[in-house]
């Protein structure tokens, strides 16, 4: 079974977001002085080949740990649609 | 001294090391490609350099910590071995979890290419032997990433073992705010692990080792380890 699983990886709270922090002086330079913050994240998808789910689940999960994910500093959630 | 460097898709300082390393102190110097699944016999020091490993891509150093050199340099700082990162090096050290923390993109936003001023907080590392406590060295940084950040509990750690050997000063070697140029915590910009044997700093003494560069001050770091291993030192 392929699955189609999506990541958002996305900075802990407390960790400076020097990204947000560039686009929020843009866009309040662009008069959205409603916009009180913005933080910027990494939305990753990932195609995988696996006999269930949760296997498949686990396996991307193992991936954020060894390498797509530094656990300091960012936390993710894992979305799975399952294709064929 | 016979010392490796290891040159990854994208570094850019390896050949500034070897030139360094081998007129300062008449290292015997190698360049070693990532690839590679073992460092040469009798390797006193082990250099990852400056650059862009893998395009910065993900997060700075992250792919390189996994590169097949990674698990050979793993096992020789086991073994006491001198690892020594510097800017892109020292992220890889860290994505590797050979060093604690993580460098993130400078507190203003900007790439930082300027001489800066460290103060030297260790000096019973083979690194800063031949430096006095509270010295203060010139030597410049270049990087967009390297705030240096721990979580609080992970910093009182780091504090509590002595784990930090330079931090970013005036040039009379007062630390404050003004003096930290890219808002790490506690101006730190080198820290090293528990054994003593692995550190990691973001200015480049490969830079700063000769005259007519501006400073020769980082030469004292090649000149520390260079002492360090006639006198036989393990960590």
């Amino acid at each position: 079974m392929l699955y189609h699983i999506k990541v958002l990886v996305f900075l802990k709270d407390g960790v400076l977001d020097t990204q947000g922090k560039a686009v929020l002086g843009s866009l309040h330079r662009m008069n959205y002085t409603d916009l009180k913050d913005i933080r910027i994240g990494k939305y990753l998808q990932l195609w995988v080949e696996a006999s269930d789910e949760d296997t498949a689940r686990n396996r991307v999960k193992a991936m954020c740990s060894d390498l797509l994910v530094n656990n300091l500093i960012e936390d993710y959630t894992i979305e799975v649609d399952e294709l064929s | 001294m016979k010392a490796c460097v290891v040159v990854f898709p994208g570094s850019n300082c390896d050949r500034d090391v070897i030139h360094s390393l081998s007129t300062r102190v008449k290292a015997n110097v190698s360049a070693l490609w990532y690839e590679e699944h073992k460092l040469p016999q009798d390797t006193d020091l082990v250099v990852l350099p400056g650059g862009f490993s893998y395009g910065d891509y993900l997060r700075c150093g992250a792919m390189a910590a996994t590169a097949p050199i990674l698990n050979a340099i793993k096992g020789y700082a086991e073994g006491g071995g001198l690892v020594l990162g510097i800017c892109n090096g020292f992220q890889i050290l860290t994505e590797a979890r050979l060093l604690p923390g993580a460098l993130l993109a400078n507190k203003n936003l900007k790439f930082i290419c300027r001489q800066c001023a460290v103060r030297a907080e260790r000096t019973d590392t083979p690194f800063t032997s031949n430096l006095q406590t509270g010295q203060v060295l010139k030597m410049p940084i270049a990087h967009h990433e390297g705030l240096y950040f721990l979580p609080p509990n992970d910093l009182k750690q780091i504090l509590a073992n002595k784990q930090v050997v330079f931090r970013y000063c005036n040039n009379d070697g007062t630390i404050d705010d003004k003096s930290n140029p890219n808002g790490s915590v506690d101006n730190i910009a080198g820290v090293i692990n528990k054994g003593g044997n692995v550190l990691g700093l973001m200015p480049h003494p490969e830079r700063a080792s000769e005259k007519i560069l501006g400073s020769e001050d980082g030469g004292l770091i090649w000149d520390s380890i260079a002492s360090w291993l006639k006198k036989g030192g393990r960590c």
